[in-house]
């Protein structure tokens, strides 16, 4: 029992339970580092990172918070993870860190952090915490990487930096399209990829509020 | 003044923080599916942004940045890496006493904002705010007006969404795509039309 559910903590949020696609969290910065894959990466190991310690951190102390204050408590480790995230990015990757600018500062509201800490790690012991945190950081990270792919190919001709397609500029055949490099084609991406992975998993389809009513023929002819 | 004009201009439509950063998006999403909804928290983003970023860029100009400790004899400390602890602290207790002072003596308000005004903690507009606002060295005049423009850039945004939305549950989606799916499809759309005002300077 232990090992099943360790498992399916860690791979439920992949696709069957993914944090942008179902849960609708940490939508926020999911578009906005998604230009480059390089970039990316980065942001998603930052994330995962995050996660899983936030969720050990306050799935350890979950029987000595007082509810009133667990909202200011959870906070505060997610405010100091991400301070210590940011403190080894500026230290070691300084150019992709400038990229990412108020991003990573941001993942202290991202909701995926605070989500799990507060639906997860409140009410399970810390290994399996731990693991959770790790697997809907990856279900996270899958989104973006996703995302992330289709806008540095289409848009920049390019993946981690490395040109693939040659671009016209460079005497190549493709043409970058630009608009891909810009906020709305990463809305269009991911409202696709939400498509693509309900088609595939026709349960997460949601309930319409109005259903039309059906033709009747008669009226018809 | 035309200097905080073009600011303002800037934060409301060129750099608008749901359209153009992707910022405060979980709740852009969640909560527009009716206009009444989306314009409470609109208002209660607007006034949470405009007291908060002048109040963090005070604390930054003398507290946290490097060498800002001058006046107190301590002129090589550099505490600017307590920058989000400070700021998230900051919203979060701003927020706590706004939430007080309008149940005494706005109950109008405070009944209209309801369960939005706690949920704004977490928005990451309004944290994004105050980054952006040390990012780019604002002075105090510049964050409030940039922290009112941003605020209500995002307003705009989620009530034109929250326009959208009620007018699009009539219509037949395909199955995949309902919900959530097409949401983000308009959003796009709306991004691309908020797109035509960049290169807008006065």
């Amino acid at each position: 029992m232990a090992g099943s559910s360790a498992k399916q903590v860690l791979f439920e949020p992949i696709f069957s339970n993914n944090p942008i696609a179902l849960q609708i969290l940490g939508i926020c910065s999911a578009l906005a580092v998604t230009t480059s894959m390089s970039v990316t990466i980065v942001m998603c190991l930052a994330v995962i990172a995050v996660t899983a310690f936030s969720n050990l951190a306050v799935s350890l102390v979950r029987t000595q918070i007082p509810g009133s204050i667990r909202i200011i408590v959870q906070m505060t480790i997610i405010a100091s993870l991400v301070i210590v995230v940011d403190q080894i990015l500026k230290a070691y990757a300084y150019e992709i860190s400038k990229q990412l600018s108020v991003f990573v500062g941001l993942i202290i509201t991202n909701c995926i952090v605070m989500g799990r800490a507060e639906g997860f790690a409140m009410n399970n012991p810390p290994l399996l915490s731990f693991l959770d945190g790790i697997g809907n950081g990856l279900g996270y990270s899958v989104m973006l990487l996703f995302v992330a792919f289709f806008r540095e190919l289409l848009g920049a001709g390019s993946l981690f930096g490395v040109g693939l397609l040659p671009v016209v500029n460079e005497g190549g055949w493709y043409v970058p399209n630009g608009l891909l490099l810009l906020p709305p084609s990463a809305f269009f991406i991911i409202g696709l990829a939400i498509w693509g992975l309900r088609a595939w998993k026709p349960e997460q389809v949601e309930e319409p509020d109005y259903k039309m009513s059906r033709h009747k023929a008669k009226e018809a002819f | 003044m035309e200097h905080y004009i073009s600011l303002l201009v800037k934060a409301i439509f060129v750099e608008n923080m749901a359209l153009a950063f992707f910022l405060g998006m979980c709740t852009f999403l969640a909560i527009s599916k009716k206009i009444e909804a989306a314009t409470g928290l609109g208002i209660a983003v607007v006034v949470v942004l405009t007291v908060t970023v002048p109040v963090n860029n005070l604390l930054y100009n003398t507290i946290l940045r490097e060498g800002a400790l001058d006046w107190a004899g301590l002129p090589n400390v550099d505490l600017s890496f307590l920058g989000l602890l400070t700021y998230i602290g900051v919203i979060a207790a701003i927020v706590q006493i706004m939430e007080m002072v309008l149940d005494k003596y706005i109950p109008a308000l405070y009944a209209a904002l309801g369960v939005f005004l706690p949920l704004i903690t977490v928005n990451c507009a309004i944290l994004g705010a105050s980054l952006f606002m040390v990012e780019r060295d604002y002075t105090f005049g510049e964050s409030l007006v940039y922290g009112f423009g941003a605020g209500l850039g995002w307003a705009l945004a989620i009530i034109a969404l929250a326009g959208i939305r009620e007018k699009l549950k009539y219509s037949d989606v395909p199955e995949g795509l309902r919900g959530l799916g097409i949401t983000f499809i308009t959003v796009g759309l709306m991004s691309l039309g908020f797109m035509s005002f960049s290169g807008i300077s006065l």
